[in-house]
């Protein structure tokens, strides 16, 4: 078996990095090649994490609803749930500089403040109680066959790109 | 109850919010990746129509384990379901159930009600406005914020940052202004 460690990234990976960190959050901090088949990682959870959107009906815009109009608080106290677990979590890795399973150095990036995360932020707070989905929920409605959901996917798609062509323009 | 009759009802938010909660060290620990959902549809757009546009130029192959994540809840989304679904009605509180009555809306039977989401309502002015306009102020929003429920409100805040409380604050103050001031309106539409 190869070594690949350590390996400093190429100038040119160090771009596209920067280029990849643009308003996004998750960004892939790996420096490691793997074949893709190696993502199905990432489908596996993703199977489990579909299957609770639906059992614990986050997908329904029922939920949505009673959320927002306070008559019922399990949305809020599920969020509240998972963070506790992701900021325990966190602070766990970071204490005992738990590396990943190939042993590269666990980093999470920093989010440096914009002011889309004020007017973006409100525009998708505007459209969530509408939709009753975030991005996660729409491909958990359409996988669970509420088709016409293809629509707002497709129509959330056109607003990322509309956004991407407009980027330089907007306040940040 | 058996372990299947178990499995399905309806799952509790404590259980929900541990398992969402985990993703973040899953993540973090198989691959060195941040969790974050909406950034998907980005790179769709990258994948499938860059357009010589900077923002959608940059090798979205490293990110592909993101469009794995999310084909996998849609499959999980599929599984749950057909195999472990629930034959009641969503139990919703009975306040809410009695205002979205009074607005026409009564099919509970599923997560999702009829009067709204259905191809029927595809061209219509409902369609417009609850499948269209609200699909790209979800799409457009979220990345102008840089992120969404899953980035800002579950990483983002898992890992302290403050940017990211700011726009968990204003997604929902977005939210409960669309859901009081708007949307009564809408649903009359």
């Amino acid at each position: 078996m190869q070594n690949e460690f350590p390996k400093a990234p190429s100038a040119e990976a160090l771009a596209d990095l920067q280029t990849r960190e643009q308003d996004a959050i998750c960004v892939n901090e790996s420096t490691l090649n793997h074949p893709w088949w190696y993502n199905f990682k990432y489908a596996a959870w993703g199977i489990l994490f579909g299957i609770v959107f639906v059992k614990a009906e986050i997908v329904s815009w029922f939920r949505i609803q009673e959320m927002f109009r306070f008559e019922s608080f399990h949305y809020v106290w599920r969020i509240g749930t998972a963070v506790m677990v992701g900021l325990i979590s966190v602070l766990i890795i970071r204490r005992t500089k738990a590396r990943t399973i190939y042993g590269e150095e666990i980093h999470i990036p920093a989010k440096t403040f914009n002011k889309g995360q004020i007017y973006g932020a409100l525009i998708f707070g505007l459209g969530w109680a509408i939709t009753g989905a975030c991005p996660g929920p729409l491909f958990a409605q359409i996988g669970a066959g509420y088709s016409v959901i293809i629509v707002t996917f497709i129509s959330a798609v056109a607003g990322t790109w509309v956004y991407g062509y407009f980027r330089e323009k907007l306040p940040h | 109850m058996t372990m299947i009759e178990t499995l399905k009802q309806p799952w509790s938010w404590y259980i929900a919010g541990a398992l969402i909660g985990l993703t973040v060290p899953y993540l973090l620990l198989v691959g060195n990746k941040t969790f974050g959902i909406s950034s998907s549809l980005r790179h769709l757009c990258a994948a499938c129509m860059p357009a010589n546009v900077n923002f959608f130029k940059y090798d979205w192959k490293k990110e592909a384990w993101n469009l794995f994540f999310v084909g996998g809840i849609a499959a999980g989304a599929f599984i749950a379901a057909n195999f472990m679904s629930n034959p009641e009605p969503v139990v919703l509180a009975d306040s809410t159930a009695a205002y979205l009555a009074e607005k026409g809306i009564t099919d509970t039977s599923s997560l999702q009600p009829s009067e709204i989401f259905s191809w029927g309502n595809l061209f219509t002015l409902r369609g417009l406005i609850f499948f269209v306009i609200g699909g790209f102020m979800v799409g457009f929003g979220t990345r102008w914020a840089g992120g969404c429920t899953s980035g800002h409100a579950i990483m983002g805040l898992s890992s302290l940052q403050w940017p990211s409380l700011v726009a968990t604050m204003m997604f929902m103050i977005g939210g409960i202004a669309m859901t009081w001031l708007i949307l009564p309106y809408l649903l009359t539409l």
